[in-house]
This record gives C-alpha cells, sequence and structure tokens, in this order.
C-alpha cells in the first residue's frame, strides 16, 4: 500500500547529494554562515551546520539562544514574522531553500514539523490526518484511509483512536494530541521532520513513548529536534548542537558532547552551571 | 552525576529566598480581620444584580404577553388561516382584507437582498481584515467600518431613496422610483460592517498554533484560511450571519422610505413592497383607533414577526452549535 505523495521538489539526482566527508553519510541540511535578524536582533550569528540523513539531531542551549528560530528557518515558518531578515545560505538536498525561486510551499510538503504545543485541528481525528494528503491533492476515500492507518500506526497511536476518528481531536490527552500531530506530520510522508520541544508539555510516560517513537522514525525519516531536556539529547540523539547566544558553540557527536565536551561554555551548560 | 550537580545549585537558591520571607501571609490574615464589611457586601452584590437581571426578563415578558392578548382579539374578528394564506392586504376602507402574506414576501425578499450583498462582502472583508492585511491596515480600516456602522438609518434610507434607486434605474428602466431592490442593497451595506467585525473577531481569535500547523504541512494561505481558519472560526461567522439577518428583519426605516407602501404580493424586485415594520410604521402613523380591527392587526404583524425572528435565532443557535469545532 505505497502511499502516493508527488514530491515536487526537487530531492531526486541522488548522485549529487553531498556527502559528509567525516562519515560517508549524506547530509539534508547544509547551513552556510546563516545570519538572521528580528528588527534589530541578531538572533542567529555565523550557524554552520549539516544535518544527516537518517540521524537525530539535538539542538540544546538555555532559553533565548536561538533554538526555535533556527528550526523554524529550516521550513522558513519564521519568515511569518514580519519583521525577519536572514542572510547566508541553507541548502536541503543540495539547493538553497532561501533563494527566492524556492517554493516555500514545496519545501513545507517535504519538511514537516512538531510543535512544542501540540495543536491539532478542531476537527476530527481522521480529518487531521487527511488534512495534509488532501491539500495535496488526494481525494480517494480508500487511499486516504490507508494513509490515515499507517500515519496513525506510525505514530503509536492508532490502538488507542481506532475506535474513535470521528472524534474530536480536541477531546485526546495532551500526549496523545503530540502523537498526533506527528501522525499528520507523518501522512505527507515528509523528509524531514522537525520538532521543537515536542515533549515539553507532556507528562513523563507521554514523554518517554514519544522518545521511543523518534528513534523508531529515524530509520525513516531525518529528524532534528530542539529539546530543554539534557537526559533526553543524552538519550535519543546522534548528533548534539549547543547554542548560545545564537551562536553554535559546538556541534559534535551527542557521546562526545556529553562526555567531553571540547568548550567549557558546553561543559558549563550541561553540567547546569547556567541556562 | 553532572546533573546532580546542577539539582544542588538550585536547591541553594531556594535556602536563600527562605530567608528574605516577608510574612505576606500574617498580613493577609490581619487585613482579613478587619474587612468584615467586605463579606456582607460580598453577599449583597449577587442580589442587587439578579433584581436587575430580572427587570429585563419582566419586560421581555411583559411585551409578549401583551402581543398575545392583542393578537388573540385580532383572530377573533380575522381568522387565523385567512391571515396566514391571504395574497391581498387591504387594511383601509370599507371591505377590508387582512391578508399577511404581501408583508410575509416583501420581508423575505429585502432581507435576502440585504444578505445576498452582506455576507459576501462582509466574510470577504473579514477575511482580508484577520489573515491579509498588515498590522497598519487592519488598524486604519477598522474604525471606518464603524463609522459605517454608526449611521443613522434614516440616512441609509434617504441614501437608498434618492441615490441607489436613480443609479440603478440607468441600468434597470423599468425600476419603479419605490422598489424592494434598492432598499435591499442598502440595507446589505449597512450590515457589512456587523458581519465583517464579528467574523473578524471570530477568525482573529484561532490560535496562531492552528495557522502554524496547516502552513508546517505545505498549505498555502488560502488553503490555510479556507480550510482552517474559517472552519475554527465558523460558529461566530454563522452568529454574525444570523445577527446580520434580525438586523435586516427589523430594520424600518430604509425600506419604508425606498420602497414606498403598495402591498403588492408578488416576486418581482423591481416594484415597490411593503415589509412587516413598514406596515407597523403606516399603520402606527394614521389613525388606526383603539379596538378596530385595523388596530389588532397591527399586533398580528408584530407577533408575526417577532415568531420570525425567535425561528431565526434558535435556527441560527442549532446551526452554530452543529458546526462547532471546539479547540
Ligand atoms: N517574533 C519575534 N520577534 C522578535 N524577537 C524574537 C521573536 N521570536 C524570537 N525572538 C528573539 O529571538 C531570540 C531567540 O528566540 P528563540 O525563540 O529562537 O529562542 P529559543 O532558544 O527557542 O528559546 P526557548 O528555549 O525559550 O524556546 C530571543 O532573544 C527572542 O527574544
Ligand atoms: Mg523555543
Amino acid at each position: 500500500m505505497p502511499v502516493v505523495i508527488e514530491k515536487t521538489n526537487p530531492n531526486v539526482n541522488k548522485e549529487s547529494i553531498i556527502q559528509n566527508p567525516a562519515e560517508n553519510k549524506k547530509v539534508v541540511y547544509n547551513t552556510k554562515d546563516l545570519n538572521l535578524w528580528y528588527g534589530e536582533g541578531h538572533a542567529l550569528k555565523n550557524i554552520n551546520l549539516a544535518i544527516n540523513e537518517n540521524e537525530i539531531t539535538a539542538i540544546i542551549g538555555p532559553s533565548g539562544c536561538g533554538k526555535s528560530t533556527y528550526i523554524k528557518t529550516l521550513n522558513r515558518m519564521v519568515e511569518l514574522v514580519p519583521s525577519v531578515k536572514i542572510s547566508g545560505e541553507i541548502l536541503y538536498r543540495e539547493r538553497n531553500i532561501l533563494d527566492k525561486s524556492f517554493k516555500v510551499e514545496d519545501l513545507r510538503t517535504n519538511v514537516g514539523m512538531v510543535f512544542q504545543k501540540p495543536n491539532p485541528f478542531p476537527k476530527s481525528i481522521y480529518e487531521n490526518v487527511a488534512y495534509g494528503p488532501k491539500i495535496h491533492g488526494i481525494r480517494d476515500k480508500k487511499i486516504l484511509d490507508e494513509i490515515v492507518e499507517k500515519s496513525l500506526r506510525g505514530a503509536a497511536i492508532w490502538d488507542e483512536v481506532k475506535d474513535r476518528l470521528n472524534q474530536n481531536a480536541y477531546g485526546l490527552s495532551g500526549g496523545q494530541q503530540q502523537r498526533l500531530c506527528i501522525a499528520r506530520c507523518l501522512a505527507i510522508e515528509p523528509d524531514v521532520i522537525l520538532m521543537d520541544e515536542p515533549t515539553s508539555a507532556l507528562d513523563p510516560i507521554s514523554t518517554l513513548k514519544i522518545e521511543e517513537l523518534v528513534q523508531e522514525l529515524k530509520e525513516a525519516f531525518s529528524i532534528t529536534i530542539v529539546t530543554h531536556n539534557m537526559q533526553q539529547a543524552a538519550r535519543i540523539s546522534d548528533k548534539t548542537a549547543f547554542f548560545l547566544n545564537g551562536e553554535v558553540i559546538e556541534f559534535a557527536n551527542t557521546d562526545k558532547i556529553f562526555s567531553t565536551p571540547s568548550d567549557k561554555r558546553t561543559e558549563d551548560y550541561i553540567t547546569g552551571r547556567f541556562g | 552525576m553532572r546533573v546532580l550537580k546542577g539539582v544542588l545549585h538550585l536547591a541553594k537558591s531556594a535556602v536563600e529566598y527562605d530567608k528574605k520571607k516577608l510574612n505576606v501571609r500574617e498580613i493577609i490574615q490581619q487585613k482579613k480581620k478587619t474587612c468584615s464589611v467586605n463579606n456582607y457586601t460580598e453577599k449583597l452584590i449577587p442580589k442587587i444584580l439578579f433584581g436587575i437581571a430580572a427587570i429585563s426578563v419582566f419586560t421581555t415578558i411583559g411585551i409578549v404577553l401583551t402581543l398575545i392578548t392583542e393578537t388573540i382579539a385580532f383572530f377573533k374578528d380575522v381568522p387565523f388561516i385567512d391571515f396566514f394564506t391571504g395574497t391581498q392586504l387591504k387594511p383601509l376602507g370599507e371591505n377590508a382584507v387582512f391578508g399577511v402574506l404581501p408583508l410575509l414576501t416583501g420581508t423575505i425578499i429585502s432581507t435576502s437582498i440585504a444578505m445576498l450583498v452582506a455576507i459576501p462582502v462582509g466574510l470577504m472583508t473579514a477575511i482580508f481584515l484577520s489573515e491579509y492585511a498588515s498590522e497598519k491596515t487592519r488598524k486604519a480600516l477598522k474604525p471606518l467600518l464603524e463609522i459605517l456602522a454608526g449611521i443613522p438609518t434614516i440616512v441609509y434610507g434617504f441614501f437608498a431613496f434618492t441615490f441607489v434607486t436613480p443609479l440603478l434605474r440607468s441600468f434597470i428602466p423599468a425600476l419603479e422610483p419605490t422598489n424592494i431592490l434598492s432598499p435591499g442593497i442598502v440595507m446589505g451595506i449597512m450590515i457589512i460592517p456587523m458581519v465583517a467585525s464579528l467574523s473578524e473577531d471570530a477568525m482573529s481569535s484561532v490560535p496562531n498554533a492552528m495557522r502554524e500547523g496547516a502552513h508546517a504541512l505545505g498549505a498555502t494561505k488560502l488553503e490555510v484560511t479556507w480550510k482552517v481558519v474559517v472552519p475554527a472560526a465558523i460558529s461566530g461567522i454563522i452568529a454574525s450571519f444570523v445577527l446580520g439577518i434580525s438586523r435586516a428583519i427589523g430594520e424600518t426605516m430604509i425600506v419604508t422610505i425606498a420602497s414606498g407602501s403598495s402591498k403588492n404580493f408578488t416576486l418581482d424586485v423591481t416594484q415597490s413592497m411593503q415589509t412587516m415594520t413598514a406596515y407597523i410604521v403606516e399603520v402606527t402613523g394614521g389613525e388606526a383607533a383603539a379596538g378596530t380591527t385595523l388596530y389588532y392587526s397591527l399586533y398580528a404583524v408584530a407577533m408575526t414577526l417577532f415568531v420570525f425572528t425567535l425561528i431565526m435565532n434558535l435556527l441560527a443557535q442549532y446551526i452554530s452549535r452543529k458546526f462547532r469545532e471546539e479547540y
């Protein structure tokens, strides 16, 4: 039951995809000298980061350091703020998404996002998941049914909701709503999933479920996750980037960051001396 | 273990906070003792509020009771069936005939024309203001709308009669000098601000997180607006339509001035028609001696009008409950 979504976008041309020299892994996102301002406020300063395919990249850092801003730049949601100015390059599968000719809807069809607070639509559970496929032109009820089931299974929530697909999504618990939002995001089979503190509004058990889920999803998707929870970053991620005041202080394998960070500020942060 | 260190660090600052304690609790306790008057007013206020609320309830009941008794008196003179199936209304003269259908169609047609104007224009205005306009534009446009809403209806009536009708007649030569089309359109214009402003409120209060959720799935601005924002705000939007309809049904001045007083039973909008409200104005303005059938007919028409609006409101509540999307 292949879910058919036309990927209008560009990501094909596999030969030309850049290789990460150190590891021989494909790079999904390559950020080069990215700077971002909110009006006069310089929120991101000379960011250089490469995000690998089928890996979980964690972004950590104190409040206000620009984590959300960075992750929202990756799908250009940040542009919804009128005062934003951006310079630099973000290559997604080799194409600069900051280029004016890059259609932002295409980008977001390939790059899903899960928000800090679950934000289902005030529709039925079914309609929430079917929304994405529908706006991308899938009308066939049979295919939609399949997509909905597959996505809900993928987000580990199928068994809990299969008997109430037509009920309003706001009747679900916070943790279920968040998994529904993940399902909604899976429904258009994105290439990358961006998550901005997806578990910060949830209880420990829901958090654990989502962490497990994220690790499973990594097989099929590339995931970038912002988190305030250091253990979470340590538990689930392959790479960790430490942000401070809009700069990337350190970016390395998660093991290394949490055992032998090379920057004093990283160490201070993960040991809880500030933040 | 590193994390543990962090926890200890936090615990230390908690101790420091403790030392600076202000004894707020004691201060509160003392205040409570001195303010026993507060308790008394606290209990009295709800009773006063209830009394005030009761005034409006009793007034309403009073009005409805008067309507009902006088209407019953009317139906002693004119059979119920004749009134509601009669296509002729000739309240004056020897052989007076009281059929309400001309007034009903007049009201329904003028209201329909008004809503055909007010709903699309009002909704589009609301969508523009809430989803597309910059903060600056919105701030400039909203007061303008409120000015439009503040114009007295007599001015609209005058406008319909002296400006819109002549203008329309240059397109539709068959249009009579007094007709239902022109006041219908002008009523619609009058209602636009109401529909626009209430729908805009409903759409603006849809949380931004929902728009972001849709944008993040690759939805275009139009898809976000039509498939997320409007459905989420639908109960407020429908409420604005219904208030608009009620306003159009109850509107008096514009139709009285611009549609004349012919009691035609027709669907032809180029002709003069009378609405229920305009009939009440006409009869009240003439000399309807108390106790005559003409006098009682006022109440019967008013009662019909009342039932009409009541049904509209109930229908609206039902629709908006049915379509409500909770968030
Ligand atoms: N819409 C905005 N307009 C102006 N400044 C903003 C806006 N959003 C964020 N900022 C500023 O940009 C900086 C980075 O904010 P951002 O939300 O990216 O931080 P964060 O790392 O996600 O913090 P948190 O952990 O609290 O979510 C902050 O100084 C913030 O005040
Ligand atoms: Mg944030």
